[in-house]
């Protein structure tokens, strides 16, 4: 979604984007926001440059936001990151919440069982490199 | 006349030329209350709307509450055409 319009929108797919994906389409809906009145409910309207900035939100199947990022425009997302976001979220709502994913996690590593057990034993179940690798 | 701009990631603005409006003097006139907008919050429902779309060769509009039972992305980018 940005503020460009959707005639906007089909000039970039039909001559750019296009080139870029091998099915030869986008495969979502490409919004337009004309005077960033969405983006201005979401906090990522850029007033001065009459612009949304780059916001990111994961929005579950009951309509919650569980996740957003908000970059400036010259640095670009991390599309891994979002996706085991996605993951994560996914993971623990098929738990009914009763598991968590610690920091590092990326699907098929441990994830934990709060409770009153894992009080004061986080350091037996997780280690600080598994943030890292 | 036109001035050659350096072209970056934001796309470029313009706006009004000259002084500011002098703030108007007296009391009668109160300070316009600053609206305060609902920031949205994880843990909370996303706003819903509407918006005109581009979708596989399609104009078309869609609604972010028709895609309840789904996860969705949402992201929002400075323009077209820009870079990264």
């Amino acid at each position: 979604m940005s503020v460009d319009s959707a005639f906007v929108h089909k000039m970039w797919v039909d001559h750019e984007l296009s080139k870029m994906v091998t099915s030869g389409t986008v495969p979502f809906p490409m919004l337009s926001d004309g005077g960033g009145k969405v983006g201005q409910v979401f906090g990522v309207y850029d007033a001065d440059g009459g612009v949304d900035v780059r916001g990111r939100f994961i929005i579950d199947p009951d309509g919650v936001i569980q996740a957003f990022e908000v970059l400036t425009p010259p640095v670009g997302r991390n599309v891994a990151e979002s996706l085991r976001q996605i993951a994560a979220f996914q993971l623990v709502r098929e738990s009914k919440g009763t598991q968590a994913t610690p920091s590092g996690w990326r699907p098929g590593k441990k994830v934990l069982t709060p409770g009153e057990d894992l009080v004061g034993n986080v350091w037996k179940e997780w280690k600080v490199g598994m943030a890292f690798d | 006349m036109p001035k050659e701009q350096k072209v970056g990631c934001a796309r470029p603005t313009g706006g009004v030329v000259g002084e500011a409006q002098p703030a108007d003097s007296g009391e009668k006139t109160a300070p316009a209350k600053q609206e305060v907008k609902p920031m949205v919050q994880v843990g909370k429902k996303a706003p819903d709307f509407t918006a005109p779309c581009y979708y596989q060769g399609k104009f078309a509009s869609v609604q972010l509450s028709e895609y309840l039972g789904k996860w969705v992305v949402l992201c929002f980018y400075p323009g077209d055409f820009t870079f990264v």
